[in-house]
């Protein structure tokens, strides 16, 4: 059965219609329930990467360039590779094939060939009997430099085009430029209402997953590579090994043991699985490299910093005529995603509101940094915070509430946006009911004194991407069933389970489908020799994508248990229900066995049971260059409200609740989407408020610590409330949509807002330190001071 | 090159014997020679929380602590609730991971080793602690994926649970509501 025609007359509910089925009609789907590796990860038993050890193993360690931009002119690791207790020494020739998670822009090497782009780009990897020897080690290696001009300014890299970081890319030093629009911008513009026209800026920060990268490679005496790693992206990483290493693919396996957070920081290959990988077929032992958490901070890929330029215009009604966008996006040094963070900077605006004509002009320069990439929202959080406060600066212009010029502007479900986007359902307006009576903004807003104010803001995000990173028509996502006689069914998936739970997720959908106790379902994950392909945890993807597949697979055992079942009772099949550990006869209830003995049944009447299951996307898209990059099977949407209070003498802010709803399609587990949705608002908040990834002017990393870069603590961090939205989408697993990302994006536009809202001052530059609001207030006080007319 | 220090940990309520590195820290000796691995390692610096274990009952930072300079003291690692709780009779896993597990407290689950273990610490000496108490109390344990607020329901549960009252059930947004009765678009 095609994963598409889910709802079909292949539901076990008999065809319903999928909104008209609700939460208690399922029996396992739907309920809060812990997570299959809950108690594993509660007690310290669950292993993760660095929780590993093999007889024999040696520790590596990577030297680090201590320049921004150099060229290497010489490299002497003899003295290092003649202290006792060192196994190998690696440099970039070792290893001197490109690669990059996105295979149009491959710009990365294992360990720098050449030249060096980042203080703290890798240089040599040290493989010894321990960490302490493979330390002394790396202080022997003598690297000379030849130093080159510092990128640090992404408005000088636009210009200025030699030195070139990356010396074989066209184009001076751009990463990528994107030019598009839809309808005529300028026309609109010029019949609106009122336009407003401002700048933003978002500042870059991290993933900071409190795991830091680690990986751990054997490589056996018959030729086969086994890599354990701490990444969201076995897949890719399997592909780029195999490039790199130049071994085939069936050489090769990758599994990610449990992964302590990620949130977008493990989802490119990285130095240490090249350099492990190389290390253990050069010294024939496992090696096994733990980055510290400064090289946690120099791996970054994290948010973009963005100056965002915007120009809209509306109606006097407060409908949108037309939105212009000019953003400058600072890479860093490598393109990891960046082709798609460039256009994903613009293709994702397009909901949940209605815009009649749009257009964006995005550049992404590379500059002497760490390397950014996709962290949680990837791309899309720092053009919704600058359109979110835009929008709040319309609506106070034409004296509209503010929820009420984002009421106006919605653009409706099954819908097609401006870029060519499908949009299928939408819970917006929903969500906006929720917060507003939640935060009992029509009683509270404007009414809570100087000091203290609510904001409000939007957003809209994708459930996965039609857009494989590379091309190809095989299935998006893959899982096969095995059962066995005990009545034990295992799922393989190689869907990453980063902590968000999609292992439970498939075990709670074969349970559902299979009519058996959950407890009674196992799940392989991301293990590539076990495991049929998924492409990974990135794009919140895994819920819509490896569900479908999941229900998919189930949907054909559960056939063939419901066939032998039918055969056994002479009925026809329509009259078995597999539900609660037994198959019952629907017309005769008296009459039921064990699944157990149904799934024996089967075995005897079919064969040795198992199945498969796979997901593709529909074709969706915009009929032009780029038109599939941001083109999602299905949107969430979310809305937040924020309580906040401003210190106008510190500058200090406190924000005090967050109400947050989420349309995720359907719960498939309240209890994780809830987790998913304050976790997101909390990661937000702290970008806001805490959290700020920059270089000093060398280069250097200004605090590569948790102590510097300061995440927030339990007493820093406010009270989250979720409120669920569920729209039942059409085309996701039993109407499930994301809920891992999309939450994320209203906090910081909200807390801007809910500023504004309190003492009057726009933040339109993150993060908002007391300084920033200091002079902001400043700034009022002394307009304010001016008499009426001088101005 | 190193200097090698012999001695023995009480981790547990195991005599350990072990043979380390003499600047090994607790951390590392747990991890990597006593292969209790379920103390993490996030900063090895103070910084985090997550290598978090309990001397003497009190929450303690492995990584910053030789492992030497605990000798005689009384180390309790995440490893060694659920078994504690059996000698005592118990069934399943320590009541507060179990509220743990219950909760949805554990995303990553890297965090929670060194978190449920503050938390035994906050509840052996405030058995009925209040949100602040605990927010407090959880100051030194970083957690990236929860927000907190699951994690200050999984204690209260356990609370809950220890007084043989019914956990109060949470509203997940009261019921969820369907979009499909809004077809019309609302607005
Ligand atoms: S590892 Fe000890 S505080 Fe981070
Ligand atoms: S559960 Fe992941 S860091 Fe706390």
């Amino acid at each position: 059965m095609s994963a598409r025609d889910l709802h079909g007359p292949g539901a076990p509910w008999g065809g319903a219609e999928p909104g008209a089925r609700s939460n208690s009609d399922f029996k396992v789907v739907g309920q809060p329930r812990p997570k299959v590796d809950g108690i594993a990860k509660a007690t310290g038993a669950a292993v993760y990467t660095d929780d590993l050890t093999f007889p024999g193993m040696l520790h590596a360690k990577t030297l680090r360039s201590p320049h921004a931009h150099a060229r290497i002119v010489r490299i002497d690791t003899s003295k290092a590779r003649a202290l006792k207790g060192v196994h190998a020494v690696l440099t970039g020739d070792s290893m001197p094939i490109k690669y990059g998670v996105i295979p149009w822009t491959p710009d990365e090497n294992a360990l720098a060939v050449d030249k060096v782009r980042f203080i703290g780009d890798p240089v040599a990897a040290v493989a010894a009997i321990d960490e302490d020897t493979a330390n002394a080690a790396l202080k022997l290696i003598e690297v000379e430099y030849e130093l080159l001009h510092t990128y640090l300014d992404p408005f000088e890299s636009l210009q200025r085009k030699e030195p070139q970081i990356h010396e074989d890319k066209k184009g001076g030093n751009i990463s990528k430029s994107v030019q598009l629009e839809f309808g005529k911008v300028e026309e609109a513009l010029a019949g609106a209402e009122v336009v407003v026209e401002d700048d933003y800026f978002f500042h870059g920060s991290t993933h900071a997953p409190i795991e830091p990268h680690c990986a751990v490679a054997t490589y056996s005496a018959d030729g086969v590579l086994t890599l354990w790693s701490a990444t969201q992206i076995t897949h890719y990483v399997h592909r780029a090994l195999a490039r790199v290493l130049e071994l085939p693919a069936h050489r090769i396996r990758v599994i990610q043991p449990c992964l302590g957070g990620a949130f977008g920081g493990k989802s490119d290959p990285f130095s240490l699985e090249f350099c492990v990988s190389k290390l253990a077929m050069v010294t024939g032992r496992p090696v096994k490299m733990l980055w510290t958490r400064e090289e946690v901070f120099y791996a970054h890929r994290g948010r973009h910093p963005m100056h965002l330029h915007y120009r809209s215009g509306v109606t006097k009604d407060g409908k949108l005529v037309g939105v212009d966008a000019k953003i400058l996006i600072d890479g860093g040094s490598y393109s990891s995603f960046g082709l798609v963070t460039t256009y994903y900077s613009g293709q994702l605006l397009t909901g949940p509101y209605h815009f009649p004509t749009y257009r964006f002009d995005s550049t992404r320069v590379f500059t002497n940094k760490p390397p950014c990439g996709p962290k949680r929202g990837h791309g899309s959080v720092q053009p919704r915070f600058a359109f979110e406060v835009q929008l709040d600066q319309l609506a106070e212009k034409l004296a509209l509430d503010p929820i009420e010029i984002r009421r106006r502007n919605f653009q409706g479900d099954f819908t097609r946006t401006v870029n060519g986007q499908r949009v299928t359902s939408n819970g917006f307006l929903q969500c906006l009911d929720e917060v507003e009576s939640a935060s009992r903004w029509k009683e509270r807003r404007g009414k809570l004194g100087f000091g203290r104010g609510l904001g409000v803001a939007g957003s809209m995000y994708i459930s996965g991407t039609n857009y494989p990173v590379y091309p190809n028509d095989m299935p998006q996502a893959g899982v096969q069933l095995k059962v066995d006689r005990s009545g034990l069914v295992t799922v393989f998936t190689g869907g990453n389970d980063i902590g968000q739970g999609s292992n439970s997720m498939c075990a709670y959908i074969v349970a559902e489908e299979l009519g058996i106790p959950v407890e009674r379902v196992r799940v392989v994950a991301a293990d590539t020799d076990l495991c049929p392909v998924d492409l990974g945890a990135y794009s919140s993807r895994v819920t819509f994508m490896v569900g479908n597949a999941t229900i998919d697979a189930a949907r054909k055992l559960r056939e063939k248990l419901v066939a032998a079942v039918a055969e056994k009772w002479e009925c026809a099949p329509a009259r078995v229900r597999l539900i609660e550990g037994l198959a019952i006869d629907l017309e005769d209830t008296a009459r039921s066995m064990t699944s157990v003995e149904a799934f024996q049944l089967a075995e005897t009447k079919f064969d040795t049971l198992g199945s498969t299951g796979s997901y593709n996307t529909p074709k969706l898209g915009g009929d032009y260059r780029g038109g599939t990059i941001g083109a999602s099977p299905a949107y969430s949407f979310t809305a937040h409200v924020v309580d906040a209070s401003v210190d106008v003498e510190t500058g200090r802010i406190t924000v005090h609740d967050v109400w947050v709803a989420h349309d995720c399609g359907r719960a498939l587990n309240p209890m994780i989407v809830a987790g998913q949705m304050e976790g997101s608002a909390y990661m937000g908040l702290a970008e806001a408020l805490f959290e700020e990834h920059d270089v000093n002017r060398f280069g250097l990393h200004r605090g590569p610590s948790l102590l510097d870069y300061r995440l927030p603590t339990s007493l820093d961090t406010p009270d989250f409330h979720a409120r669920i939205v569920e729209s039942i989408d059409p085309e996701g697993p039993y109407g499930a949509k994301e809920a891992g990302e999309g939450p994320l994006h209203p906090s910081l536009p909200a807390l801007s807002n809910a500023v504004y809202d309190a003492v009057g001052i726009r933040l339109k530059h993150l993060p908002f330190t007391p300084a920033k609001v200091l002079a902001a207030l400043r700034e009022k006080r002394a307009a304010a001071s001016v008499p009426q007319g001088v101005r | 090159m190193r200097r090698m220090a012999e001695y023995r940990l009480e981790v547990n309520g195991d005599s350990l014997d072990v043979s380390a590195p003499d600047h090994w820290t607790l951390l590392e000796v747990l991890r990597y020679r006593l292969a209790l691995t379920g103390s993490k390692q996030g900063c090895d610096k103070g910084d985090c929380g997550a290598c978090t274990v309990l001397v003497d009952g009190k929450p303690w930072l492995a990584c910053l602590t030789l492992a030497r300079s605990v000798v005689g003291r009384r180390i309790t690692t995440i490893e060694g609730l659920l078994p504690a709780h059996r000698a005592n009779g118990g069934s399943g896993a320590d009541p507060v991971q179990a509220a743990f597990d219950r909760c949805g407290a554990l995303q990553c689950g890297f965090c929670q080793p060194g978190m449920i273990l503050s938390a035994k610490a906050l509840l052996a000496k405030t058995p009925q602690p209040t949100r602040d108490e605990m927010r407090e109390a959880l100051s030194g344990n970083l957690c990236r994926c929860t927000g907190y607020t699951q994690i200050f329901e999984a204690i209260e549960s356990a609370v809950a649970s220890e007084l043989g009252l019914k956990p109060a059930a949470r509203a997940w947004g009261a019921p969820p509501v369907s979009c499909a009765a809004r077809k019309d678009g609302g607005a």
